[in-house]
């Protein structure tokens, strides 16, 4: 892809393999994408397609299990694979990038006042003093939506969505660049989740926050995405602007997929994607889709590389081929 | 015609509570959860409806109590004209048998230690099927029924070893088991992926259709209920708000609730990211101590004071066949 000078992160080639009982699980093989200043990327993706093993390995938050974990990772003109865990926890985790975990709204500490557990990156990695640090924490609380009374309630004194705005202040509240979300908003009812999709289009329009959003959720994507990639089996199937992915998919995965969303003042029904996604442990040679694609033909039996039809695109389907070919 | 009616209907539910009692240091009673709080309708044979609300509104506790797992505190339900509280013994294993429920979350719904053949053989035995092979036929073809197609592999297998997809069509086999009249599906699909649900809202729409199947569907989500329901009930805070056929509904909302949902979500385009959403403030009140007049008046942008906080709003009929709970389809509130 090309680096303009708005790049922010560049990831290339990540990888990351899991050490399991019946072998080599492929979680996240061979992911490029890069994210621009202020952008929203959303990574779209069945269960189990590596989504959350992508958030992990570009925070480092890694099991032990781990087979293999490489690839490289620019934040700015620094390759943070490269770092020590020390330099990265100091200079990435705390600073520059946040993780919202998914459901981390359920793993918060029962018998910790919310609003120290908020201020818990900026006393420990920081060494603020309580009364600077609280200062910060309850202007946070305010982007997200959630009253300063909050700040001295436990977890269990709060609903679903408030304790989703608190996770979501504890990922901010140190200013970072680029906040990554898993599944934000997945447990939450649809009035809620649409408010919690306000919080976010609005500090990505009032503080220049870039986001990488996980979700399965097609309706909820579109909430916030400039740029959608989608992920099947470990890899990014195809990665387009928003309103490219939406109204022309590329990817014959990415078609169907949007066949298959419901539409509130639709006659049709939608549509379905029949058959399962194939074992990351062993997958299949060839292209990972062939078992459900209903355009495979005889070239599918090899690894499709990612085409780039135009320079905003990059589909992973031998379909493309040609378009590229003829375009250049 | 009046008596056709009536016999046309399967199940009604009259003025039905369902509460539970908030206890301290597990005696001392301080209140009484009202999940349930007066709540009427008629479902007819065949007929699918769609209960649709946020989460703690009362839908499991609502599909529960008409599944008899739940004694009513006040009201009842009659099925096929006979009062559910009446039945014992014989007659209650027989209702049971007549009403297949399809739980909230597939993953639990299936005891672990069981493979599929066992736990689809329990409920036969347990509702008097002693043949061995009218069971193994029976379990066949319902297996076939939900498209497990492939049944010798799946037969022997525990749920553990089974895609949600798959957990979720076991279930739906086992609801089926016992030829039902009527299916209740507390959110079949919103535990599993996007790609699969469609694939199980059709598989249940069109054994419904096959059957005639009564069906009530519980769902969160209206975005999904289009093509798998005929009517669909809105519920807030324990109780039914509005409720018309599927694209009345959707189409032309009456409610200030049912306005708030299908104002919160939309089809999907670009677009979306450029706005913010119109979302009422506040969350759904205590069902320990539900607020005075109409439920939702805290967050309705359109409440009347001295009406809306004061008076229960009754069951308007703004278009035929189309209700709502509203004051402001009183004439009397009509600017
Ligand atoms: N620690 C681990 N050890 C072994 N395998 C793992 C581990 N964590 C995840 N996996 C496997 O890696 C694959 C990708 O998992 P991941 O959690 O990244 O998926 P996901 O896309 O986030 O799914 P979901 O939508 O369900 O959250 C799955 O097959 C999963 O079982
Ligand atoms: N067995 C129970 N004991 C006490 N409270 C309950 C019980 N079951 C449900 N509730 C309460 O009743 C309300 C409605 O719950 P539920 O019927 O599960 O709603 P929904 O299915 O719409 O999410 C909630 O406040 C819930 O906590
Ligand atoms: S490479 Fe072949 S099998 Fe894979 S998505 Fe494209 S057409 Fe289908
Ligand atoms: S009765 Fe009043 S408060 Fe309730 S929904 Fe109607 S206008 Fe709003
Ligand atoms: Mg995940
Ligand atoms: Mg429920």
């Amino acid at each position: 892809m090309t680096q303009s000078a708005d790049t922010l992160l560049q990831v290339s080639d990540l990888t990351l393999h899991y050490r399991t009982r019946r072998g080599t699980a492929r979680a996240v093989d061979g992911v490029s994408f890069d994210l621009r200043r202020n952008e929203a990327l959303v990574v779209l993706g069945e269960s189990g397609s590596g989504k959350s093993s992508l958030a992990k390995a570009l925070m480092r938050l890694l099991p032990r299990n781990i087979e293999r974990f490489s690839g490289q990772v620019m934040l700015g003109d620094m390759d943070i694979m490269q770092l020590g865990d020390e330099a990265f926890r100091k200079q990435v985790q705390w600073n520059r990038m946040a993780l919202v975990m998914q459901a981390a709204m359920n793993a918060l500490n029962p018998v910790v006042r919310v609003g120290e557990q908020v201020a818990e990156p900026l006393r420990v990695h920081r060494g603020w003093s309580k009364d600077r640090a609280m200062e910060r924490v309850a202007e946070t609380f305010r982007k997200v939506g959630v009253s300063t009374d909050f700040l001295q309630r436990y977890p269990f004194e709060l609903s679903g969505g408030m304790r989703q705005r608190v996770v979501l202040a504890m990922a901010l509240v140190t200013e970072p660049d680029v906040v990554i979300l898993d599944e934000p908003t997945s447990a939450l009812d649809v009035l809620t989740q649409a408010s919690i999709m306000n919080v976010l289009k609005r500090i990505k329009r009032e503080e220049g926050t870039s986001f990488i959003l996980i979700t399965h959720d097609v309706a909820t994507s579109s909430e916030l995405a400039d740029r959608v990639a989608l992920m099947y089996a470990g890899q990014i199937v195809e990665i387009s602007d928003a309103r490219d992915f939406f109204h022309y998919p590329a990817h014959p995965y990415s078609q169907m997929l949007m066949d298959s969303v419901p539409r509130l003042h639709q006659a049709e029904a939608p549509g379905y994607i029949p058959g399962e996604p194939p074992d990351l442990i062993d997958p299949p040679t060839g292209c990972r889709f062939a078992d459900r694609c209903p355009s495979r033909f005889s070239k599918c039996s090899q690894d499709p590389p990612a085409f780039s039809p135009d320079e905003r695109r990059r589909v992973r389907c031998w379909l493309h081929e040609d378009e590229v070919a003829r375009g250049s | 015609m009046e008596a056709e009616q009536q016999n046309d209907i399967l199940l009604k539910a009259n003025n039905l509570h369902t509460w539970f009692d908030l206890r301290q240091w597990g005696f001392l009673r301080i209140g009484s959860v009202r999940a349930v709080d007066g709540v009427d309708f008629e479902l007819a044979r065949g007929e699918a409806v769609a209960f649709v609300g946020e989460s703690g509104c009362g839908k499991s506790t609502l599909a529960r109590t008409l599944l008899g797992l739940h004694r009513p505190t006040s009201g009842d339900v009659t099925f096929d004209g006979q009062e559910l509280s009446t039945l014992k013994g014989e007659a209650r294993q027989q209702y049971l048998a007549s009403v297949g429920y399809v739980q909230q979350d597939p993953f639990g719904a299936l005891p672990p230690f069981m493979d599929v053949r066992r736990l689809l053989s329990e409920p036969l035995i347990i509702h008097g099927v002693k043949d061995r092979d009218t069971r193994e036929k029976r379990i066949r073809q319902v297996l076939e029924e939900v498209r497990l197609t492939q049944v010798d592999e799946i037969l022997p297998k525990f749920p553990h070893m089974l895609s949600g997809g798959q957990q979720q069509r076991v279930v739906i086999a086992r609801a089926l088991l016992l030829e039902p009249s009527m299916l209740i599906a507390d959110e079949p699909v919103s535990m599993l992926d996007a790609s699969v649900r469609v694939e199980i809202l059709n598989l249940l729409r069109n054994i419904q259709k096959q059957r005639s199947l009564t069906l009530a569907f519980i769902t969160h989500d209206l975005s999904t209920v289009r093509h798998y329901a005929d009517r669909i009930f809105v519920m807030y805070a324990g109780r039914i708000v509005e409720q018309a056929p599927v694209e009345k509904l959707l189409d032309s909302p009456q409610h200030p609730y049912t306005q708030s949902l299908l104002a919160a979500i939309a089809d999907v385009d670009a677009d979306n990211a450029l706005e913010e959403r119109d979302v009422p403030s506040g969350e759904p009140p205590s069902l320990l101590k539900p607020p005075q007049g109409c439920r939702f008046h805290p967050r309705c942008p359109k409440a009347i004071a001295g009406t809306c906080d004061v008076k229960d709003p009754p069951f308007f009929e703004p278009q035929t066949g189309h209700f709502s709970a509203c004051w402001l389809h009183d004439e009397a509130h009509r600017g």
